[in-house]
């Protein structure tokens, strides 16, 4: 099980490292952490998806707002909202027969092709966690070179900002 | 008007109420040395930034004000981090203060670099490495304000030379301070004191557990009028000693692994335990399994994370406990408890026929052997119990916290989260400082006074009256003695050597006297109380054996109930 914490911090040098060394510390077992820039200035966002079973997710919330950059944080994992993740996947797409079946793939995944090489193609596709993990299983077989995935992002459905 | 960095550093300093910093000074942070006396504000020399860590946290403990440490870079702020940790440990608010290389050094191994920002991470409230000098007040006065609020602990600022001498306007800060994501608590979710009111008036065996934040709230009023309404008895953690007074009829003392058998006994037996400002430490706790199986629970404390952190609590207040309990009294009924107090007292009754301060032969002063408890019994006599009482790491320590009973707040001063042996005194040095009227001893052990007995310099440069009582048994006597009852009695590296205390001490200049009796303790004692200045005595105790154990002891990991009690002995008294 996987919850989702939204993080609001300040933008200042050395957040992040308090954020790390807060789970480090404390044992916090944390699946992936995402951070970028926000709407407002000298905000940055931190999208935090912690392993619900191994880590109590209230205490990953309390002990995030003893950091005093810290300004807000919200569990949204029973909140109606929109969970993202992107990847790139390079997989080996050698004679022609393979090619095709991959771009085939591709389209029933709504995922795209960024880049053609020679023996490789590079995909990219976002969405949950689940339709990336589908997707990954199809392709290993053809034989994947490399694969990055940014984590998870999520946003709070609704016209309100999340609060 | 222009201003260093340098002098920025006074000047707020000044405004934020310091009075006196402890420090060394070196290379990176002289330059900021340099207008000190043009600020008025006095420097403490120490001899090891270690000790000036302490003497700013004992400092803060006494007074209730902010501690200050300065240190250079490299060498000198890693010295300071056991200071720190133990001040984190023990929320206590302290600002330190180092030098670091030039800003265009940072990150090249420069002489004297290290990235003490990085590791004072994990034990300091939040800590500051200042790059621009415009940001210098600011920070400053945030420091202070961080330190000192919500749950108190300490800070650092990292300040480069080059922005010690920078030059700029000052422009004084503004209240209040600009921290968006900070927001100390207040008083409490009234629903969640209106489910606690309803426990309490239901409960027919509660306790209270006091801890430190009674007296970091201030509350000690407010606890007094919630006892006497209500008649529940108070158990106290050690750094919650002096919360409430201990002559009360209602306060039971020491809870936990060294805390009087009723004491634990109570908890185990309660159906409501009230954790007021403390956090279920596994000294306090004992097996959490098995802790206090029947009661209900509700915990009052000014840190969220605390909150159900070890113990699930029935109802967890988040709040400042003064507010708290002030929104809690008029909702709870008074009580008398009748049958719930007599159980306790039958149990009190049972441990002080143990006491071994009650044993027959205590009656002849000069021929039976000296044990700690006596000594200190004779300081909290001779001294009315109304000194400031700082203690070492070990078995000396729990004695003191046994055997020294406290009425007046803020008057102990003990490392209780991180046991920081060597604690003892250079934080009697800041304990004088914070409280230069109040008497001021320091018991110590052998073994940890030998960590930090190179201030001795300190005092005597300073001229500070602190009375160091040492309580020497040859031994890292806590260790000797778990050995002593669960590693076969082999006392693998616990036996010292020692200098002749008494020898080393006069060295300096210190006017120091030998105990090996009852009746020289005692004449030791008032020997010592009769100075003006330092003074030392070494109490010879029994090292080993029955007479030189804690007791009672929770085993680690054992249930609270399960302790290893003092053989009884036949007493002619029975109270
Ligand atoms: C800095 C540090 N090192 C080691 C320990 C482990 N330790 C805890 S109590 C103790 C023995 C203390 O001996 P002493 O200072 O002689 O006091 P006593 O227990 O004999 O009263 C030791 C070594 C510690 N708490 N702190």
């Amino acid at each position: 099980m996987h919850s989702t914490l939204i993080a609001l911090v300040e933008d200042k040098p050395g957040v992040l490292n308090r954020v790390a060394s807060l789970f480090r510390r404390r044992a916090f077992n944390i699946e992936s952490l995402t951070v970028g820039h926000t709407e407002q200035e000298g905000v940055s966002r931190m999208t935090i998806v912690v392993d619900s079973t191994r880590t109590d997710t209230q205490k990953v919330v309390q002990n995030l707002y003893k950091l005093v950059n810290v300004l807000h944080v919200e569990d949204v994992t029973e909140a109606p909202s929109v969970m993202r993740d992107l990847a790139l996947i390079k997989v080996s797409a050698n004679g022609g027969g393979t090619r095709a079946e991959v771009l085939q793939i591709v389209e029933t995944f709504r995922a795209r092709v960024v880049d053609v090489a020679l023996k490789t193609l590079m995909i990219e596709v976002t969405g949950t966690d689940e339709k990336i993990n589908g997707l990954v299983d199809v392709l290993r077989p053809y034989g994947i070179v490399e694969m990055v995935r940014t984590g998870r992002v999520a946003m709070a459905r609704g016209s309100g900002p999340s609060e | 008007m222009k201003r260093t960095g340098a002098e920025i550093v006074w000047e707020m300093f000044k405004r934020e109420g310091v009075e006196v910093v402890f420090g060394i000074p070196g290379g990176a942070i002289m330059h900021t040395y340099h207008p000190r006396q043009d600020f008025g504000i006095h420097h403490v020399l120490m001899r090891h930034e270690q000790c000036a860590a302490h003497a700013a946290d004992g400092y803060a403990r006494v007074s209730g004000k902010v501690g200050v440490a300065i240190a250079t870079s490299g060498p000198g702020a890693t010295n300071l981090v056991t200071g720190i940790a133990t001040a984190a440990m023990d929320s206590s608010p302290i600002v330190c203060l180092t030098g670091q290389v030039q800003t265009y050094l940072i990150g090249t191994d420069a002489f004297q670099e290290v990235d003490i920002t990085g590791i004072t991470l994990p034990v300091t409230k939040h800590n500051y490495l200042v790059t621009d000098v415009n940001e210098l007040a600011e920070t400053i006065h945030e420091a202070f304000y961080i330190a000192k609020s919500g749950r108190p602990g300490p800070v650092l600022i990292d300040l480069p030379k080059d922005v010690q001498m920078a030059e700029t306007d000052f422009v004084a800060p503004e209240d209040p301070v600009n921290l968006p994501g900070y927001r100390p608590s207040s008083s409490g979710d009234s629903e969640l004191v209106r489910k606690a009111a309803q426990l309490i008036n239901a409960a027919e065996r509660p306790v209270i557990l006091a801890g430190q934040g009674v007296l970091m709230s201030g509350a000690m009023q407010e606890l007094m009028t919630y006892v006497e309404k209500t008649n529940t008895p108070v158990g106290l953690t050690l750094l919650g000693k002096g919360g409430f007074p201990e002559s009360h009829p209602l306060a039971l003392g020491l809870m936990g692994m060294h805390g009087e058998a009723f004491v634990n006994k109570a908890i185990q037996e309660a159906d409501l335990i009230l954790a007021f400002g403390m956090r279920f430490d596994d000294r306090v706790t004992g097996k959490l399994a098995a802790y206090s199986p029947s009661a209900k629970r509700i915990h009052v404390d000014a840190d969220a994370a605390e909150l159900n952190k070890v113990v699930t609590v029935d109802v967890p207040i988040l709040g400042d406990l003064k507010l708290v309990l002030e929104q809690l009294l008029p909702q709870v009924e008074p009580r008398t408890h009748e049958t719930w107090l007599n159980m306790v007292a039958d149990w009190r009754a049972d441990s002080r026929r143990r006491d071994i301060l009650r044993r027959p032969e205590n009656g002849n002063l000069d021929s039976s052997a000296l044990v700690a408890a006596h000594f200190i019994n004779d300081i909290w006599e001779t001294t009315d119990g109304q000194a400031i009482i700082v203690s070492d790491v070990g078995q000396h320590q729990m004695w003191t916290a046994q055997y020294y009973l406290n009425d007046v707040p803020h008057s102990v001063v003990t490392s209780g989260g991180l046991g920081t042996m060597g604690f003892g005194l250079p934080a009697a040095i800041g304990a004088k400082f914070g409280q230069p009227d109040r008497e001021v001893w320091v018991v110590a052990g052998d073994g940890g006074f030998q960590m930090t007995m190179h201030d001795l310099g300190t005092i005597i440069q300073e001229k500070l009256p602190i009375h160091i009582a040492l309580s020497n048994n040859n031994h890292l006597g806590m260790v000797r003695q778990w050995q002593e009852f669960f590693y076969d009695s082999r006392y693998e590296a616990t036996p010292l050597v020692n200098p002749d205390f008494v020898k080393l001490v006069e060295a300096y200049g210190i006017p120091a006297w030998r105990a090996e009796t009852r009746s020289e303790a005692r004449q030791a004692v008032e020997e010592a109380r009769k100075h003006d200045g330092p003074t030392f005595v070494e109490f010879r105790i029994v090292e080993t054996g029955e007479e030189g154990n804690v007791y009672p002891m929770v085993p680690a990991g054992a249930a609270l109930d399960e302790m290893i009690r003092r053989p009884e002995r036949r007493t002619g008294s029975e109270d």
